[in-house]
This record gives C-alpha cells, structure tokens and sequence, in this order.
C-alpha cells in the first residue's frame, strides 16, 4: 500500500490509447474493474484491478495539484457517477444510458476516462496515475489532502459570476458556445435515452404478444383448429425473432449513440467547469485590481502583492484554458465517429 | 357548451356515412374467396372520397345519449331481443311475418342455402368517410353490375342490427355485433373539434362500420333478408326509432343478462349431444385466449405510438444539435440523423397505424362476436327449457285429466282434452324449434370457425406484408444516411 504520492513530476510508462476496461467483476455490491494497458517499452501489459472508490483517488489526487500553474484551466476528463448493484431509481436516472446494458458502456465510459487522463500533457504527469495504472496494489484509500476544488457545486451566490462578462473575445464566445452546446446535447441524450427506453418496452410487448399467440394453439384433429392454429404459431415466431431484433436495436443504440452522446455531454459539463473556474480568477483579478485601487497607502503594497499574483494566476489558467479548448475538438468527435459507423438501426 | 352544462339537444345522430357496395355476379364455380378487400386498413379508395376539411364545418351541437337504453337495462323485465318482435315501423312488418312463417312453416333454411350454393357474389363495401351534415354512402348492387350509393346514418346501422338480432338470433343464427356508440368521441366530433383524436375516432367508426356490413352480407342467410336489402338498396330509410334499445353494447349487456339467468335457474339440460358442451368450452376458451391477445395488442400500438412521439422529440434535439456544432461535417451529419430520424417517426406511426387498424379491431371484432355466439348457445338452452316445460305441462294436464275421467263432470273434462291437445302441438313445436336451433347452430358454428380461419390468416398475411414493408424502408433511410455518417472524420 502506497503511503503517500508525491507530486513529482513522472512520465506514464504506457501507451494511452492502449488502456482498456476488459471485464467487471461482482461480488456481492463491490464492483471490481480489471484495466489491462500496454507497456511503453518493449512488450507486456499491466494487469490491475480497481474498484469506483480507486478512480475517485485517483481523480481527488489529479484535482489537488494545486501548485501546477495554470490547473485550473484544465478541462478534467469527467468520471461517470458511481455504479451501483441494486441501482436506486435516482442513480439509474443520473447514470443515464450507462445504466443500460450489462456493463458494457460503464465499462467503455470508465475507459474514455482513463485513455483522456493519459493521454493529457499535464494530468498524464501526476504520479497517481503510473500507480493507479501499474501498481499491483490497490493505490490507497486514505483520504488525499485537501483540494482546491471538488466536484464543483455551484452555491447560489457563485451562479452570478457565471454571467460575469468576459475581458477576452476567444473565451466569451466559447463560454456562450458551450451553454448552448451543454444544454442541447443533454437534451439529445434524454430524448435518446427516451427513444431507447420505448424500444425496450415494445420488445418487451412483442414478447407477451409472442407467448399469448402460442397460448391459441389447441389441439384437435379438426382442420380449421389445425389451421387456426397454425397461423398462431407462425405468428409468434414472428413476434418473437421482432422482439430479439427490438431488443438488439435498442442494445445498440445505448452502445453507439447513447453513449456518445453521454460522453459528450459530460465533457462539455467539464469544460463548463473549467471556464467556470476561469471566470471565477477573472473575477478575483478585477476585485483584487479594484481593492489596489482604494487601498490606503499603508495597505497598498500587500494589495499590489495580491494582485500580482491573481493576475498571474489568471494568466497561467488562460493560456492552460486556451489550449484545451483548442484541442477539445479533437476529443470529442471521435465519440460520434464511432457512434455513427456502428450502424445506427433503429 | 360550458363545463357542466349536460348536452341534451334533440338525441338524433345527424352523422350520415356513405357506403359503397360493388357487387358483382359471379357464377357459381368461382368460390367468394376475395370478398373482404377493402374492409381493413385506414387508407381507403372509395368512390366517394371526401375531403377530411369539409367534415366539420357546419357541426352540429348534438349528442345521441344512451339514457334511454340505460333505462331499458336497467329494468328487470323481459328483454325484448331475445323473443322475436313486431317491429314498430309498418312498412317492415307485412315483410317481417311473411319471411317469418316462410322460414318457420316451410322449413326453407335448407332450401335458402341450396339456391345459395348457385350464385356466389363477389360483394365489395365500402363505407367512406362522413359527410358535413355526414352521410355515409352505400352503394349496392345486388343483382346488376354497377354499383350506387345510399346514404346512411349511424343510428341506421344500429336499427339494421337490432332488426336482425331480434330476428335471427334466437333461432340460432350468430348476427354480427354492430359497432359500439360512444358519447364521448361523438361529442367531440359534433363540437367542430377537428383534432388528431378526434379524426381517429371518424376513422374507427367508419372503418368499424365497413367491417361489420361487410360481415353482414357475407353470410348467406342475412344477405336474403329484406331489411338487409333494403338498408343497402334504398334511398331513404325510415328513421330507426328503437336503437336506443339496442346498440352492440346494450345487446351484448342483455344477452350476458339472460345468460346470468339461465344460469341462475340452473337448467340441468340433459345434454344428448357432446357436439354442443364441447364446443361451448372450445368457444370459452377462445374468448380468454382472444381477450389476452387484444390486450398485448392495444399495448403494442400504445408503446408504438409512443416511440413514434419519442423519435420525433429526438429528431427535433438532434437537429437543434446539429444547428450548434461548429464543426460542419458533424453537423451537416446530425442534421442528415434528425431527418432521418423524422421520417422513422412517421414510419413507427404508420406501422402502429397497421397494428391497430389490422390486428387491434380484428380482435376486438371477434371478442364481441363471440358474446353473439354464445348468446345463441344460451338460446338453445332457452329453446330446450321451453321445450321441457311444455312437456312438464302436458304431464300435469294428463294426470289432471286422468283423475277428472273419475269425476262427473263432462265439461271440465273436454277442456281439459282441449287443453291436452293445444299442448301436445305446443310439445311437438317445442322438440321441432329445439332441433332446428341445433341444426342452425351447427351450420352457424361451422360457418364462423371457417370464417374465422380465414379472416385471420387474411389479416396476418397484411400484417406481414405491411411489417416487412417497414423493415425496408428503414434500411433504405439508414443506406442513405451512411454516406453521411462516414464522412464526419
């Protein structure tokens, strides 16, 4: 058991796009999650086991990087809501279409996440995630030191600052962009989910549908019964092999499109958060600026000290902030591309 | 009319539906296989093809209540359906008795079915849509080669049935059950509400109508009738006045009242033929299995109607979607998939169209003809019980007569040979009309299990078909959209 990570600086000894989530074991209500990966050097793979308490180590140990400059103008790869064994109705509903099917789009989210944490030029730096990937033993389950902010929770009187006007043209647009982007594609994906939901549902008729047909079947040497009730039969199987087509279409849906469309969503949410993050610096800056600017003279250094370092600060998340979104277009159109080839037949 | 406000306008049904009957003559060796064409589906090439836009505009605030028939189910008193009835109107009851004796006296039923056997007609019905003041038309031609049309109203086709029904069913002939009334779609339609729900509704019912013409003329014995005839043939009919009494539902109502009182009364019928117990239970079990069998149904079409809503609000998303990605080859490509996904909508629709007009009615068609077949199982009984009674009756009367032969008194003792003789007749008529009831049920129930047979195979053929139909299209919309989909990277 590792004691304690240091923040050094390391380099990931495996291939990112290599990282995958191969199977999910239950026992009783822990999930365990094999993630197998390959070496950067020379042949192999490491072969780790994790439970959702490890990612969320792992993801507590990338947010508390607080003396990276810039951190916070990373967009964190978002890590999908916990699973449970016997979902409540209000987890399966914030899980979404990861709740559908066995395991299978958790299992491909979880990976999206860790493939996103590697192949990320600053977060892939944290030593955490070497361990989280490579160590035979589970990485640690003591809590991490406090970090600078958690899943953000926005309180009420943080809510204005999100309409704070910005200073710069590129992140206005881009903050306006992704409002509008974050609500459509969570509406897509509800009505997706929704689309799904009723496939389901017919299939599930079609079955009933199936198995009263069989319930006319009678016996008799009487050649309008025989012929009735041979039509019946014809009939249900029919109905059967629509419901097996119903239920297959809709297993597809969830791992094509629903699950692009979920990614997608929680990506946008985590940019949200990061140019959220951003305003917030803005905000302190022009405080701190204003604060230089009424000070009495005996105050007026240590607020010119304090503003030197917001701005700093600001600019650091910036330049941080600009290049991830620059590159955010890059991540998310593989999401669909692998959507739509996977033939979408519904 | 305001919330609260009981519509209770003159109850006249100013609905009129137009029927259109082709019939062709056809000789005998050709078998009336291709009867029922054009008696399913919601699309409808009639002759007369109203516009759906002119149906509502001159609306009347009418509404038929069914108070009066409450009135009449709700008393306890003998059902008038159940014995054979003069019909109030005049100019039908010279035709009705005459038709009645021929049928009773010369015992023609086997005669009827014979000449029946020599011409076949290829009938086709339509019943098209309802005009303003809605007349459904019905042309018919039964014995030339081209076809006209009547117009009727919907209490017309009530009155049509009760006629029947009262005389027909209880010497064991299965009528076909009339579609039923409903205040509330009727309203709506009266009120100029020119809704989705309320088209459906115009479309049931006259979809609902065609079938059960259509099931009327089929068979062979209600074809000759003459109310029949003149349902189809005449240009105005005499305003039915007693349907109040006996739409489908009241009937249906009042022959499972009748049954609860056969039962009730326990008639231990010494059933002498295992043909008619075994053949009660197969029809038992056929209403359980059919009934089971709607249900999974209507539940089909309501979740398909329901994905049809569900894909279109996805189609709407993804468009919206599309709109806001900067990306264009991943726009143009969520835009191509909310097109896509628009007309799959429609597709689910059409196929939930499918699924209730073919399977859904057929089922529900069936269930209540199954109620007008066991109705004439329980007639027989009625038959037979009436039959018995006389001759408890008869007995009674002979011992009566045997101890007055002791006494001295030669009046009492001649009405009372009078008596014994009136009852020896009412006896031998009792055995005759419970033979000739079985007789009849026999056919009858031949006739419908073939009928049966083939209305479902017809249905399920269509079903398949119009299935498959679906199938290719969506793989046509999602060929096409590939291209698209491919060309985002």
């Amino acid at each position: 058991m590792m004691e304690e990570v240091k923040e050094t600086a390391s380099v990931l000894s495996v291939h990112d796009d290599s990282i995958k989530v191969t199977e999910v074991l239950k026992d009783g209500d822990t999930l365990t999650f094999i993630i197998v990966s390959q070496k950067l050097s020379g042949t192999g793979e490491y072969h780790v086991d994790r439970t959702y308490e490890d990612f969320e180590w792992l993801q507590q140990h990338l947010f508390s990087q607080g003396d990276v400059p810039g951190i916070q103008g990373v967009i964190f790869p978002p890590l999908p809501a916990k699973p449970q064994v016997n979902a409540s109705p209000r987890s399966i509903k914030q899980l979404g279409f990861l709740a559908l099917g066995e395991c299978q789009p958790y299992c491909k989210a979880l990976e999206t996440f860790l493939q996103q944490v590697a192949a990320h030029s600053i977060l892939s730096k944290n030593k955490a995630v070497e361990v989280f990937l490579t160590s035979s033993d589970p990485p640690g389950r003591q809590k991490v030191k406090k970090n600078i902010f958690n899943r953000l929770s926005q309180a009420v009187e943080e809510m204005r600052k999100e309409g704070h006007k910005d200073v710069d043209e590129f992140f206005q647009n881009e903050r306006d962009h992704n409002l509008v982007l974050t609500g459509c594609t969570k509406t897509a994906a509800e009505k997706f989910l929704d689309v799904v939901a009723t496939e389901q549902k017919i299939a599930v008729a079609c079955g009933h549908f199936s198995t009263a047909l069989h319930l006319c079947v009678e016996p008799g040497e009487d050649p309008d019964k025989q012929a009735f009730s041979r039509v019946c039969v014809k009939l249900s199987e029919v109905f059967e092999s629509i419901k097996k087509n119903m239920t297959s279409v809709a297993e597809n849906n969830v791992n094509t499109l629903g699950l692009g469309l979920d990614l997608e969503s929680r990506y946008q949410e985590a940019e949200r958060e990061m140019l959220f993050r951003r305003t917030c610096k803005l905000v302190e800056l022009e405080n701190a600026q204003r604060n230089v600017e009424k000070a009495k003279p005996v105050k007026k250094a240590a607020m010119e000290e304090v503003k030197k370092a917001a701005e700093t600060e600001f600019e650091h998340t910036s330049g941080v902030a600009k290049q991830e979104v620059k590159s955010t277009i890059n991540n998310c159109i593989p999401h669909f591309h692998v959507s739509f080839h996977s033939g979408l037949v519904c | 009319a305001q919330a609260g406000t009981p519509l209770f306008l003159v109850a006249q049904d100013l609905t009129l539906f137009c029927i259109c009957v082709n019939v062709q003559s056809q000789p005998a060796s050709l078998a009336a296989e291709d009867i029922s064409t054009n008696s399913n589906g919601p699309k409808q090439d009639s002759l007369f093809d109203d516009d759906p836009e002119d149906l509502f505009a001159e609306a009347t605030e009418e509404v038929s209540l069914d108070s009066p028939e409450r009135d009449v189910l709700l008393s306890d008193g003998p059902s008038p359906a159940i014995t054979p009835i003069t019909p109030p109107t005049s100019v039908i009851t010279p035709r009705i008795g005459h038709t009645h004796d021929d049928m009773f006296t010369h015992s023609s039923f086997d005669e009827i079915e014979e000449e029946e056997g020599g011409d076949s007609f290829d009938i086709h019905i339509s019943v098209s849509d309802p005009e303003k003041v809605g007349e459904y038309m019905t042309s018919i031609s039964l014995f030339k080669r081209n076809e006209f049309a009547v117009k009727r109203r919907f209490s017309d086709f009530l009155g049509l049935h009760s006629k029947l029904a009262s005389k027909y069913l209880h010497i064991g002939y299965i009528v076909p059950p009339a579609p039923e009334k409903s205040i509330v779609g009727m309203t709506k339609v009266k009120v100029g509400k020119e809704d989705q729900s309320s088209n459906e509704f115009v479309e049931k019912r006259r979809s609902a109508l065609e079938r059960y013409l259509m099931r009327t003329v089929k068979h062979p014995i209600l074809l000759k009738d003459p109310d029949v005839l003149q349902f189809l043939e005449s240009s105005e009919l005499p305003r039915a006045v007693s349907t109040q009494a006996l739409s489908s539902a009241g009937l249906l109502r009042m022959v499972n009242k009748a049954a609860d009182a056969v039962n009730k009364m326990t008639i231990k019928m010494n059933e002498s033929d295992a043909w008619f117990e075994e053949k009660q239970q197969h029809f038992e079990n056929l209403d359980v299995q059919l009934r089971k069998l709607h249900t999974s149904v209507e539940s089909l079409v309501c979740h398909r109607k329901e994905l049809s809503v569900n894909t279109a609000q996805f189609a709407k998303s993804a468009a919206m979607l599309g709109n806001s990605e900067d990306h264009t080859a991943l726009s143009r490509a969520l835009s191509q998939l909310a097109e896509v996904e628009e007309k799959i909508d429609q597709l689910h629709q059409d196929q939930a169209n499918a699924d209730f007009y073919l399977f859904s009615e057929l089922l529900g068609d069936y269930v209540r003809l199954l109620t007008a077949v066991k109705g004439v199982f329980d007639h027989r009984m009625k038959t037979w019980q009436k039959w018995q009674d006389s001759q408890m009756l008869l007995q009674k009367k002979r011992e009566a007569e045997a101890k007055l032969q002791f006494t001295n008194k030669p009046d009492k003792l001649q009405q009372a040979k009078d008596e014994i003789k009136e009852l020896e007749g009412k006896v031998q008529q009792g055995e005759r009309d419970f033979e000739q009831i079985s007789k009849t049920i026999r056919k009858e129930v031949s006739r419908f299990e073939k009928e049966r047979v083939k209305d479902f195979k017809t249905i399920i053929i269509k079903y398949l078909e119009s299935l498959v139909q679906t199938q290719q299209q969506l793989i046509k919309y999602w060929e096409a959209f590939l291209p698209e989909a491919k060309a985002i990277s």
